[in-house]
Order: C-alpha cells, then structure tokens, then sequence
C-alpha cells in the first residue's frame, strides 16, 4: 500500500549548502521532517520520481542493488561532491517494469556500476533516509511522455506496490517554478525568480495543503506554463495517479522558498479516508498507455512486440489490482493488451485466436506458409481452439464459458468457413444463448482463420 | 609567440551507438556492428585530421547541461567511468583525457570580457559529460591530444531561440579570440545532431538495421535542407534560419553548439565537406567539416 507521499526539490543546494541562504537551510529542514514522518511510517521501499532523470527510451527503473559513486553537479560544481551509496529495492523494480509493459509502457530496468543518479535523487535519499534503513526504487522521467502517459506510469507505480506487497513511501522529485537565474549570483541573495512564479506557486500549496492533489494534478498542465514547471509539471500528474487520484488527504508544507531562482518546497499528503474524496475530472481518466509507442514497427509485418512478452503480475494471481487478466495458460497477446479486463461485474476478453499457448501453435494449420503461399486448414478446428482459449481465460478470471453474454467473431473467409465455424460454435454456446455478431474481415495479426471476443458476467 | 587558429570546425554528433558499434576497448558492451554509414564518415575524418597540423580539441557538448553561463571544464587531467543515462546499455565507457586548463581559462576570460557569464570547472571528482567523450573519441580515439571543453548553457530555454542564438554567436566569437591569443592551433567539434526526434523504444538487438529511420519525414528534409547549405557555404543564412529549424525539426542544434562554431569560424562562405549523414534511433546525423586552410589553397 501507498502510505504517503512527498514532493521535493531536486537542486542539491539544501544538501550542499544549507548554511548559505535562510531559505535552502528552511527546506533543508523540511527534508528533515519529512525524514522523520517517513521513518517513523513503517515504511519498507521509497519509491522515487525525478524529473531529473531524464528518459528517451520508454521509462526506465532503477535496479542496481547498492549504487554507489561520487556525484558532482553540473551547475553547482564549486559547492562540493555527493558521495553515495544507497540501497535499492532490485525486486520490486522488476515487478514494476512488468506491471508498466502491461499497461502498454515500455519499461526497463537498469543495473550498471557507476550509473550516474542525478542530483535530486541523491539529496531526496540523503536526507530522507540517511542511514539507508528503507530500501528505494527510481524512476525515470520520459522527456516525450504526456500526461496520459505520465498518469499511467504513476498507476503502474501504485500497482507494483499492491501486487508486491510494499508499504511504500511515493517521493516526486521536482521543482514547482522552474525559472532560475541564468547566472551566478551571491547565494545569500536567492529570491524567488519572479512575483507571478511566487504567485503560482503559493497557489499550488495552498490546494496541497488543504490535501487536494487531484485538483493540482488537474492545474498542472496551466501551471507548467504559466511558472514554467519542471518538466511540463510531470511531477504532479505522477504523484497523483500513484496515491490515487483524489482529494481525500492531509497536506503539510514543510517548506517552501528559492533555489536559484525556481520554487522549491518539501510537500508532504498523508491519505484520509474520512475527507471528501470528490474530484473533477477535465481531461479522461487512463488505464493503458496506447500513444506513439510501436512507432519501430511501423510499415513492419506484424510481429509479438517485446513488451508484449511481460509477464502478468504474479502467475498464481492473473487478476491484479486493477482488473487486469493475463494468463500463461493461454496464448500470448500479439500487441500491449491483456489477455482481458475486469471492469465492475463485467469481463472484457480481448480479440481471441487459436493459437496454443506456450507453442504458437495452430489446430487445424496455418492459412498461410512464411512465404505467404496459402495452405489447406480446418476452419472448425481452428474455431474449437479460440472458444478453449477463451474458455480458459475466462475461468482464470474466476468467470467461465456459460457467463459470456456477447461474442463478437472474424471470419477471413465467411464463404468457406461459416458452415464448419457455426456448427462447432453451437456445440459450446446453443444453451447458453449469448448474443452474437458475426463478420469477415481481410486480415488477422497471424495466419488464422477465425477469432472471437466477447463479454461475459464476472 | 604566432597567432593561434582554427584549422578546423567539425559538426561532430555524439550517439553512443557509434562506439558501441565499434567496439573500442574502452567500452564495455559487444555489438555486431550497425549505423556504419556514419562510422565511415567518421573515418574519412580521422584520415583528414590526420594530416591536420593541431594542438587541441575544443567540443561544445549538449549534454553538459547548465543553467547558470557557460562552464569551461579547467582541471588539467580528468578520468573515471562515463555511463550513459539514457543508453546505459550501450554505453560505459573509461576515459582518461587531458584539458587545455591555459586556453580554458582563456575562453572564460574573453567570454567575461564579451559580458557572458562564464565559469571554469575545477571540481577534479566531475564527470565528463558523454556528449564530450563520445564526440572526442570518434575524432581522436587515441586521445592524443588535450581537450576544452564546454558546457550548453539552456538557461536560454526559459527564452526565445533567438536568444540563445545570439549568446552563443559572442561566445563562438570569444573562443576564436582566445584561441588567436593562444598561438595555438585548435580543431573545433560541435557535438550536437541536426533533427532530434528520437524514438521511444529501441528494438531487442539496438544494432539492428532494418528498424533504423528517419523519425518522419519532415525532419529528413529540414536536414537536407541545412546539409545543402552548408555545402554551399551558406552559412550566415544557416545562422538566421536555425531558430526556426530548432523549433521545426526539434533540432539539437538548440544546445547551441554548431551555433557556437559557425561563429568562430567567422560563418564560412566556403563549402563544408560532409562526410557523413545517417539516423540514429530516428534522430538526423551529419558529420560535417570545415576546413579553412584547403578553403585558402583552392580560392
């Protein structure tokens, strides 16, 4: 479960030089009583975003055991080094890397020697957690993603917590104004860039403490532009999605003042139940991330796509937190969807062929050869695999075949095959009545000639 | 003491899959090739600068990111582990280089006389941005030669492309003082790609060759574009297009380097030599030369 979560600066300068301006040594004891609610939480992983960790490829997660390294920053090289050496949480980020790729992410970890942490990743654990009691995970920052993208990287987050069992501590890196002095000045002379950023910010604390993430999240897009927010205002969108998505918490500012210029501030949001979860959506809620992601792919034959090899969130559980089915008893999807989807009392099965799991095999043969050249099938063969497989994902979702209330079926061919398709077809379905819709189409993902969705009753 | 030059300006791009490609005993990872147009280009260049008489390296890097001036690195000898952040996979890479701290310190002072804010590096625990190192070793793997390096300072992201344009013309026009000053002969690499719209996955086998392309196809042409140009010797009108090519193309050149370069070689009205242009996971790469000296002989 998700106990809490924090915002914090990622400037090192509460770490290097505290003592140098009245405000960095107020946010620096802002950390330190953040430090304190989070050991004092019963926390067992802290679970990081910076938004200085900038990613291309996909989203990247932390997974080396024991980083260690002598930091220095690029801007505030003169103010000293950052020796580390920190304890990570390997597991958990695999976990997370395999709940991201099922929700259409591309996610990997990494674990290199002398990786390079970045500045607000090495404050944030120096002086939340000096003494390395609470294992962390990192995650990285897609400089393309948007904030569907983001929103869904924040819920993968929040699910590997669940699947893992984690008590978790969510930390966003990140300042709120980002305009900062584009020179060197006398620290004791840092001052909030401009009025109109202090403006912005103070507004934005004022809603995170009075608990109301969801509505900063929902202003993020606004405030990024209007105070020039670290990364489009990333760090809002994230940390929302992975404490819930709401209003219901108690909101503390430890502090709050200039760094370089930008706004800085130590925000800690304590979940409570007993508070008005009311929210307001403006833009739509997502689960999966569906955007630009394949792009390699494209003009390329259809092929299994790397992610789509994720494994489900725990084999004994194919059912996680959020309805996802996915299954290694049936075949394995062809593209970044789950096998099917709980959503209230209904199960949404994804396109079904006849593959065999585990062999890719087809009963019954493929239509065509890898060369392209047509070969000799059985359409009912084919058509008994797809409602076993079916069969099988249905009742690993705890429903079953006499649930489905409306099949959908594709028939490459509806002049050769309808006959041989209907008569196996109503072998399984003729008592249990759903209603169905049958079409043909030109094309299947792979060489076969019949597949089938449907919904059933959960 | 004679009058330092440039005796040559290189659009040098940094990625990481061109070391990994090839292997160096530096770098860790094992790769069976790929992206091997550019690597040529790369090649031909060693062959040229070869037989270019040359004191030093000076690289403006992208990836020495600062928001406060520009940082000159000013430690004389600098090594560690340089990992890539964003292709930690590909690349992590030993280094051990020296600095030119005399003509750093130079820079830094013709560059504060020119009213920029400037600053020298003298951490001697910094690490060497992989922009820096990848851009050096493709020129000079042997690391033969000291290097200056400089940061980009995005402090002028928070305004117009035309600012930083603007900043980085004066501080191309105070590195080529310095460098006068100095006596010295200096090589100039502007490490930056041209278009730089990545893609966000990578496949299975990163060296794999049939999924390498230009990201669209608006971003080949806005390269083709600026390669025409400066084969042409077009240079000046390169310069008062790059603000729209930065923002059209989300071209790199927005970290200033090339900007920086053109600059000091006084905007060449010659033609440039490419030697190279290829995709790296989508972005555009072209490996450019201007070489003032064989300008002179042919005119």
């Amino acid at each position: 479960m998700m106990l809490r979560g924090y915002l914090v600066p990622g400037k090192p300068l509460p770490l290097l030089a505290p003592e140098r301006n009245p405000a960095w040594a107020e946010l620096r004891r802002g950390f330190e009583a953040a430090r304190d609610e989070i050991q004092a939480s019963g926390a067992d992983l802290l679970l990081l975003y910076s938004t200085s960790w900038i990613n291309v490829i996909g989203h990247q997660i932390q997974a080396d055991p024991a980083p260690e390294w002598v930091h220095v920053d690029a801007d505030f090289h003169d103010f000293g080094t950052m020796p580390y050496r920190f304890r990570m949480d390997p597991e958990f980020a695999k976990t997370c890397e395999s709940v991201a790729r099922s929700r259409g992410l591309h996610a990997r970890t990494v674990a290199y020697q002398g990786f390079p942490l970045d500045s607000g990743v090495i404050q944030a654990l120096k002086l939340l957690d000096p003494d390395n009691r609470i294992p962390a995970c990192v995650l990285g920052c897609n400089m393309y993603a948007d904030r569907a993208e983001t929103i869904v990287w924040g819920k993968a987050a929040a699910e590997a917590v669940a699947a893992t069992g984690r008590k978790a501590v969510a930390v966003a890196i990140s300042a709120f104004s980002n305009r900062v002095f584009p020179k060197r000045i006398d620290p004791k002379d840092d001052r909030l860039y401009s009025a109109k950023d202090d403006e912005w910010n103070r507004k934005l604390l004022q809603m995170l403490g009075e608990g109301r993430l969801e509505d900063v999240s929902q202003v993020a897009r606004d405030f990024a532009a209007q105070a020039h927010g670290e990364q489009r205002g990333k760090a809002f969108w994230w940390l929302a999605a992975a404490l819930g998505q709401h209003n219901g918490y108690d909101g503390t500012v430890h502090a709050y003042g200039p760094l370089w210029g930008s706004g800085g501030a130590v925000v800690g949001l304590v979940p409570n139940p007993a508070k008005d979860l009311s929210r307001e959506f403006d833009e739509g809620d997502v689960q999966t991330f569906t955007g630009d992601r394949g792009v390699l792919a494209a003009g390329a034959a259809e092929t299994p796509s790397p992610t789509s090899a994720a494994a489900p969130v725990t084999a004994a559980t194919p059912v996680s937190a959020t309805g996802i089915v996915k299954t290694t008893a049936a075949p394995k999807p062809v593209g970044a969807y789950p096998h099917a989807r709980r959503e209230g009392d209904l199960i949404f099965v994804s396109g079904i062929g006849p593959r065999q799991a585990g062999s890719d095999a087809i009963p019954g043969g493929a239509i065509r050869d890898a060369a392209g050249n047509p070969q000799p099938y059985d359409a009912a063969a084919q058509t008994r695999a797809v409602i076993e497989n079916i069969k099988v994902i249905l009742e690993s979702a705890g429903s079953g075949l006499d649930k489905v209330v409306d099949c959908q079926c594709f028939l490459i061919d509806m002049a050769r095959d309808f006959a041989a398709f209907n008569a196996v077809y109503a072998e399984y379905f003729k008592d249990i009545q759903a209603t169905r819709t049958t079409v043909e189409v030109r094309a299947l993902p792979t060489p076969i000639a019949v597949e089938m969705k449907v919904i059933a009753r959960a | 003491m004679s009058q330092g030059s440039i005796v040559a300006g290189v659009l040098a791009p940094h990625p990481p899959h061109l070391v990994y490609a090839e292997n160096p005993p530096q770098n860790e990872p094992r790769s069976e090739g790929g992206w091997e147009g550019l690597r040529w280009g790369y090649e031909r260049l060693r062959k040229k600068l070869a037989e270019t008489d040359y004191d030093v390296l000076v690289v403006h890097s992208p990836h020495w990111k600062t928001r406060t001036g520009n940082h000159v690195l000013a430690v004389p000898k600098l090594s560690g582990l340089s990992v890539d952040p964003i292709f930690p996979n590909l690349f992590r890479y030993h280094f051990e280089l020296s600095v030119d701290v005399d003509l750093a310190r130079a820079i830094v002072a013709e560059g504060r006389a020119a009213g920029l804010e400037m600053m020298p590096m003298e951490n001697p625990a910094f690490r060497v941005d992989y922009g820096t190192i990848i851009s050096c070793h493709l020129v000079n793997p042997d690391w033969t030669k000291p290097i200056v390096a400089i940061s980009s300072n995005s402090s002028y992201f928070d305004y117009s492309n035309e600012v930083g344009e603007d900043e980085m013309a004066k501080l191309g026009e105070a590195t080529a003082k310095a460098i006068a000053k100095s006596g010295k002969k200096a090589v100039l690499l502007a490490s930056n790609s041209l278009s730089h719209r990545h893609f966000t996955e990578e496949p299975e086998l990163p060296e794999d060759m049939s999924r390498e392309h230009i990201y669209h196809h608006g971003q080949y042409l806005w390269d083709m574009k600026v390669i025409r140009m400066m084969k042409e010797g077009r240079t000046k009108e390169l310069a008062a297009l790059m603000p729209d090519f930065i923002e059209q193309a989300l071209s790199e050149c927005k970290d200033g380097c090339l900007s920086w370069m053109l600059a000091a070689l006084g905007y060449p009205a010659y033609p440039a030599e490419v030697y190279a242009y290829g995709t790296v996971i989508g972005t555009g790469n072209a490996v450019v030369g201007w070489h003032p000296n064989d300008a002179k002989v042919t005119a």
